[in-house]
């Protein structure tokens, strides 16, 4: 209980004092998570949508697939990426393992199967309601793709949001592709494994802090746009 | 729209096996251009199948549909169902969506559109999103939105079962209309008096076969079938082992 | 408008794709910016006690270039720069960087400075260690069965610990008591004073610790807990494109007067935490 409080009321005084450090880590964890999610939202609703409308030889596989990839282990996809951008793996050349660039590959990987499994989801049961009176219009199922996707806007802003969070929720891969280095990979996550590995506890729960309040906000404007969309839409 | 001739449409030996179930039986029948048709039948007769299999969502089993002796489908038939769908955008723009689909751009798009809004009376509401409309003015939304294509034939499935009678009297003027400006109409419904003021030819469908096809007035005064007689006379029993019809 | 929109989208499918790629890339990689830099490959005790966060300001200003240190164990810098993903390497455990060097990885190593470990446990101090002598407490301590967490992590502190168990005639800890957390160096006293269990730690890391719950240091100025640091850069004739001049200059900095004055001018609480010992010619 003293440790919740000690961490609020130095987290409140790390905020108001402008801190450089916390913010310069706040606008890093914000800059990769929302890189990543737009990136996986970019080539995961397409795919998802996709396999959703279109009969394709392999469908029932890349189902499985993508299905079989929203339980791999985060670490794993850390671990590869890793021997990917090695200096002796087969990406070495580029250098930019330990950079940020490294961890939105990392976390893309990590949200594209949720993102795309979603996707389907949501467009599959649109695409029940809507299929008959598409194909009537003249719009075959590929082309149906874009029309379902915008109409399917706030569901789908939900499921970005999920993206998000889960990028910016991540630890171990962003630990592993990016090293970690102050001032350069060190996102709210990992400062936060960081601090509590060091037994800092009141700033680790003031990062946490942070971190949830993020969190529940862009989930609040979620609703309130879900809500909004309801009333206008129906 | 494409100028190639359409007519008649002919359905020849049309069989239709839904989930292991005869839907349609070798139907047989002709439509020219200028048709007003009325398809009537108890529920589960087959009048929603043989629609959409005009239409061409449904594949034949066996038989075929032939547009002026041609497999190929054309584009310049629409169809309209009995619960409209809309997408979440304005009413207008769900008419503009439909011309873009089809080819119809720029000023040609918004003049076409606007000009269908008219004519079904939501001038007033085309700004207003499409989905919170009441059921009958998105039912006129949807005509509507078939008519601005131009179409040569126009398939309406139940048009008014789920509407008051004021919204279906608003649809029965809106498909005169569109027969008057010469579109072919196609339409199943259970009230019979909207089948009688608005078909020229009934086709009665009874458990998935044509019984029969004879002009309007004779059918509802002199009907041939002794389905049909019984059906008008509202005895006719429920099918209940077939899909919706 | 989306039939339209669907020709476009699919037209320029990879265009989008690679604009979409281009845009995250410059988005995430603002704060990197064109800056030279070396990748520093050190331990987590050093990165934990805080050192780092002293010196490499210090050496930035001297030298004009970034030290990005990617802190792991010593076993996994040392893989890392074998991989060549380090330009500089950081870590305490002599017998392992000598190996580096002859394995052909390592150019040269130096020693740059040390600290040195202590035994921590409860306060109540049931195996009664307290004292200088690391041998004999460690022996109480499998005597009496005492829980004790090890990093078990193949660190520089790992390999030490297991060198003072062998001297205290155990060759490998085994046994309930004895617990492997397989972590760094924070991590593992966190277990420790969760635990009330015994550990060997880095008096850096220990001063900086604020969890510390129940746990003291019972054994320290044991000349045999002296941990030795040393530095090495990364052989180019390996890695072609490590930075061998950058690196260089840092290896040269932190062992010359001015990297070793800054080394011995970091304090918590008053109490230095490492000293510098590279003596030329060693």
């Amino acid at each position: 209980m003293q440790d919740i409080q000690a961490s609020l009321s130095l987290a409140l005084r790390l905020l108001a004092g402008g801190d450089r450090e916390l913010w310069g880590i706040v606008a890093l964890s914000l800059n990769v998570s929302i890189a990543s999610a737009i990136l996986a939202c970019a080539l995961g609703m397409p795919l998802g949508a996709l396999v959703a409308v279109r009969e394709f030889p392999g469908r029932r596989a890349v189902i499985v697939m993508l299905n079989a990839l929203l339980g791999l282990p985060a670490v794993v996809v850390g671990l590869l990426v890793y021997l990917l951008l090695s200096r002796a793996g087969p990406l070495g050349g580029l250098g930019i393992l330990f950079t940020p660039t490294a961890i939105v590959i990392a976390q893309t990987l990590l949200v594209l199967p949720i993102v795309a499994a979603l996707s389907r989801q949501f467009v599959e049961d649109a695409w029940g309601e809507y299929r008959e009176q598409l194909t009537s219009l003249g719009v075959s199922a590929t082309h149906a793709v874009p029309t379902l996707l915008w109409d399917l806007r706030y569901s789908l802003l939900t499921v970005a949001l999920a993206g998000f969070g889960r990028a910016a929720s991540e630890v171990g891969a962003v630990m592993i592709v990016g090293g970690n280095i102050d001032g350069v990979t060190r996102v709210m996550t990992t400062a936060i494994a960081l601090e509590t590995s060091k037994g800092d506890l009141p700033l680790a729960l003031a990062l946490g802090a942070i971190l949830i309040v993020l969190v529940i906000a862009l989930n609040a404007a979620a609703y309130a746009l879900r809500e909004w969309s309801m009333k206008r839409h129906g | 729209m494409a100028s190639a001739p359409r007519f008649p449409l002919v359905a020849r030996g049309l069989t239709v096996r839904l989930g292991g179930h005869v839907a349609l039986e070798r139907i047989d029948f002709t439509l020219d251009g200028h048709s007003r048709i009325a398809v009537l039948g108890a529920n589960g007769a087959g009048k929603s199948v043989l629609l959409r299999t005009l239409h061409g969502l449904i594949v034949p089993t066996e038989g075929e549909v032939l547009w002026a002796g041609s497999r190929a489908r054309p584009t310049d038939q629409a169809m309209v169902f009995q619960r409209p769908v809309m997408l979440r955008r304005s009413a207008l723009a769900n008419i503009e969506y439909a011309l873009a689909v089809n080819g119809v751009q720029g000023k040609e798009r918004s003049r076409r559109a606007r000009e269908a809004i008219d004519r079904v009376g939501l001038a007033a509401l085309a700004g207003r999103a499409a989905r919170v409309l009441s059921g009958g003015e998105q039912q006129r939304l949807a005509l509507a939105r078939a008519w601005s294509l131009r179409p040569r034939v126009i398939f309406l499935d139940e048009p008014t079962a789920s509407l008051d009678p004021a919204a279906a009297g608003e649809i029965e003027r809106v498909i005169g209309e569109i027969h008057a400006s010469g579109t072919a109409i196609v339409i199943t419904t259970h009230h019979l008096g909207l089948a009688r003021r608005v078909a020229d030819e009934i086709v009665f469908l009874h458990q998935g076969r044509l019984t029969e096809q004879s002009p309007a007035d004779r059918f509802f005064t002199v009907p041939r079938s002794p389905e049909a007689a019984r059906f008008l006379q509202g005895e006719l029993p429920w099918t209940t082992t077939s899909p919706a019809s | 408008m989306d039939h339209h929109i669907a020709r476009f989208v699919s037209r320029f499918a990879t265009a989008w794709i690679a604009a979409a790629l281009l845009a995250s890339v410059a988005l995430a990689s603002r704060p990197a910016a064109a800056q030279d830099f070396i990748t520093v490959a050190s331990t987590t005790s050093t990165e934990q006690s805080g050192l780092f966060k002293h010196l490499l300001p210090e050496a930035r200003k001297a030298l004009g270039f970034d030290v990005r240190v990617v802190a792991v164990g010593t076993g996994q810098a040392l893989d890392m720069a074998r991989r060549g993903d380090a330009d500089v390497v950081f870590v305490h455990d002599k017998v392992a960087e000598e190996r580096f060097v002859a394995e052909g990885f390592g150019v040269k190593r130096f020693e740059v400075m040390y600290n040195d470990f202590v035994i921590v446990g409860p306060k109540s101090d049931s195996a009664k260690i307290e004292g200088n002598d690391v041998t004999a407490g460690l022996k109480k301590i499998a005597e009496s069965r005492s829980p004790f967490a090890s990093r078990a992590d193949k660190s520089g502190t790992h390999a030490a610990e297991l060198r003072y168990w062998k001297a205290a005639g155990i060759d490998q800890p085994r046994g309930d008591w004895y617990r492997e957390t397989g972590s760094g160096m924070g991590p593992t006293l966190n277990t420790a004073a969760g635990m009330n269990a015994y550990a060997l730690t880095d008096r850096g890391t220990w001063l900086s610790f604020r969890n510390r719950a129940d746990l003291v240091i019972l054994v320290e100025g044991d000349t045999k807990l002296f941990n030795q640091y040393g530095v090495m850069l990364v052989d180019p004739a390996k890695h072609a494109h490590v930075k061998k001049d950058l690196g260089q200059k840092f290896v040269d900095w932190v062992i010359s007067p001015a990297g070793q004055a800054a080394i011995a001018a970091y304090q918590i609480g008053g109490r230095q935490l490492f000293f510098p010992n590279y003596k030329a010619g060693a």
